[in-house]
């Protein structure tokens, strides 16, 4: 369990980065430490291993106080997992793994033993073990990073933004493997992201710090979104939250409208009879939406054809039967408001305006459940 | 003109010493001297205090100083320095024109080797040294197992551009009554015996690619394959039992 009794970090010039914190990570759980930046959750976070040593207050780390400790030592018992890794460019990957262990005085073949068999845990290949961290991608690197945080089964882990330097696929899958090897192993983790998402897919229990170093609200994930103790929390729980919503959940029987097409190539003059409202869509030869086309662009240069340069293509396409939030940006992204839909194969179904899509989604609002 | 010089090179008779004449051999050998020591002195001191320099963070002007005496003029100082050493120095002894060449090398071979062990520790990635510090190293551990190691490649090539430095500006301590290779230079000079000045050239010329070829070799074998990027790049797997490498490089 990890304590924090009014620990306070103030800058010389005055500044308060964490204002008298109090709070309890408890055993074997996932602490989240989220909040703006600038809100004292990475200097919260680095005040346990005394990366930051707390100005006043304490720090009790199950109940002795880290400011007893000597910090190489303490940190020798604490993993330590950051935003890039920060993997050892010069090691090999089993060699990075083994980094801890061998600190601590075991020797090389055990320390490569145990490294070997977190290389599987974390689901990496056995075959990277004699790799360099150059040769990994950055979801890889990670992974190695938390393999090496492990190594020496500490019994608590510091994490802080682990995951924000990868891409949003990877972002995933690490986080539901992070959750699987925390059911294994039931470690004391303190967490820090500033992706509320995240905040509430992973903790246990989260907190939300305000600038200043206060905190807000701690909380289990349900209660926080359904019960958040003031505007802050509230605002920065909720944002977006209603339209992030909208990206879990897929349409049914969307009403399309027809809209009148020409190929690509056609002439212009049968596009200019074509258009409403000076816009018309153009399909490729398989009916796959490649653009508008505005009239008052006029023709080509080079006569009475349409000219590929001047379409519009900002537009995102949607599929009919994707979610809410695809068919609404459909919508938001056109540049004539008719958001393009096509069928499974790509090829152009009908398009649909934004106000029958918040119809939609104000429809499936009132549906009783 | 390229056939006298090959000729002079290739005359067994300019290699041996003569009771009147120094030859090659010796001179190469006076020349590797010069340039050992100066280099020698050079990285036992710009090494360390490049290395605490980049650690700490502190005292960064001391580089951007070293690096203003590159501005020097060699032989001026040399002259200089001479002048104020030699006469204290009395005797069958060279010491009193060794030490101020020794000085004019010295000065040309910190600043490369200073600012590329500064710029090579500051290089390393801030997070590589947070995690380090975050797992519990000591700062001698951080030092000498992360950021000396990662700062290698720079530092070897701070160390190669001296050496080539050092080992081109060696001829000057035949401008003082040394040896050295730089005694067929100016010796070919005043004797306008133009293919044993060339030939001291072609000379430095070659030892200098040869130092930095040896050091080369040594570099390759100390820095780490992580950091050089000479690791295996195309691996093939078959199954997930029987798996074939293949090195590249």
């Amino acid at each position: 369990m990890i304590r924090f009794e009014s620990a306070t970090k103030q800058y010389p010039d005055g500044t308060l980065a964490v204002d008298a914190l109090d709070l309890v990570a408890p055993s074997g759980q996932i602490t989240v430490l989220v909040g703006p930046s600038g809100c004292g959750k990475t200097t919260s976070l680095r005040m346990i291993n005394r990366m930051i040593d707390a100005t006043s207050g304490r720090i009790l780390l199950d109940d002795q106080d880290v400011a007893s400790v000597d910090p190489a030592r303490l940190r020798r018992g604490i993993g330590y997992v950051i935003q890039h890794a920060g993997l050892f460019p010069h090691r090999t990957i089993i060699d990075n793994i083994a980094s801890v262990p061998l600190m601590l005085g075991r020797s090389k073949k055990e320390a490569r033993a145990g490294a070997m068999e977190l290389l599987e845990r974390v689901g990496l290949d056995p075959r990277f073990a004699q790799r360099y961290p150059a040769q990994l991608s950055g979801g890889q690197q990670q992974r190695v990073g938390v393999a090496r945080a492990l190594a020496a089964d500490p019994p608590v882990m510091l994490m802080d933004e682990p995951f924000s330097a990868v891409d949003p696929v990877v972002r995933e899958q690490l986080q539901d493997e992070f959750l699987r090897l925390q059911s294994d192993l039931g470690k004391t983790i303190v967490f820090v992201t500033h992706d509320i998402d995240e905040a509430i897919k992973l903790g246990d229990q989260v907190a939300v710090l305000r600038v200043g170093g206060r905190l807000a609200q701690m909380a289990t994930p349900a209660e926080l979104l359904s019960n958040p103790v003031d505007d802050f929390v509230a605002n920065f729980v909720g944002r977006d939250r209603g339209y992030r919503a909208l990206g879990f959940e897929s349409v049914t029987a969307l009403p399309l409208e027809s809209e009148p097409t020409v190929s690509l190539d056609s002439s212009f003059t049968a596009a200019e009879k074509a258009a409403v409202d000076g816009w018309v869509l153009v399909l490729d030869g398989e009916r796959r939406p490649q653009g508008w086309l505005a009239v008052a662009d006029g023709p080509s240069a080079t006569g009475d054809t349409i000219s590929t340069a001047t379409l519009r293509r900002g537009g995102t396409v949607a599929e009919r039967d994707g979610t809410y939030r695809a068919v609404l940006d459909a919508a938001l992204s056109s540049p004539t408001g008719r958001g393009v839909i096509v069928g499974p194969d790509g090829t152009f179904a009908g398009t649909i305006n934004a106000s029958r899509v918040v119809a939609l989604i104000e429809a499936r609002a009132e549906a009783p459940r | 003109m390229i056939g006298q010089v090959f000729s002079w090179l290739t005359d067994s008779a300019h290699w041996t010493d003569t009771p009147i004449d120094t030859g090659i051999a010796t001179q190469l050998l006076a020349h590797i001297r010069f340039s050992l020591i100066a280099v020698g002195i050079a990285a036992a001191i710009a090494l360390p205090l490049g290395l605490l320099i980049g650690h700490t963070r502190r005292a960064t002007f001391l580089v951007a100083g070293a690096n203003a005496l590159r501005s020097l003029p060699s032989v001026g100082l040399l002259v200089l320095l001479t002048v104020l050493i030699a006469p204290h120095f009395y005797g069958r002894t060279d010491i009193g024109y060794v030490i101020p060449t020794e000085i004019v090398l010295v000065l040309l071979a910190v600043p490369p080797i200073l600012s590329n062990t500064y710029a090579g520790v500051d290089n390393v990635s801030p997070a590589v040294t947070d995690a380090a510090k975050g797992m519990g190293m000591t700062e001698r551990q951080i030092l000498f197992g992360v950021e000396l190691p990662c700062s290698l490649p720079l530092i070897f090539s701070g160390l190669r551009s001296a050496t080539l430095q050092v080992i081109a500006t060696a001829t000057i301590a035949s401008f003082v009554p040394l040896g050295g290779l730089g005694r067929f230079i100016y010796d070919g000079l005043q004797q306008q015996d133009y293919p044993q000045m060339i030939s001291g050239g072609v000379l430095v010329a070659a030892l200098a690619m040869a130092a930095d070829l040896l050091l080369a070799l040594i570099q390759r074998s100390v820095v780490s394959r992580g950091l050089s990027g000479r690791f295996s790049r195309a691996v093939v797997v078959t199954s997930t039992s029987e798996r074939t490498e293949v090195e590249a490089g």
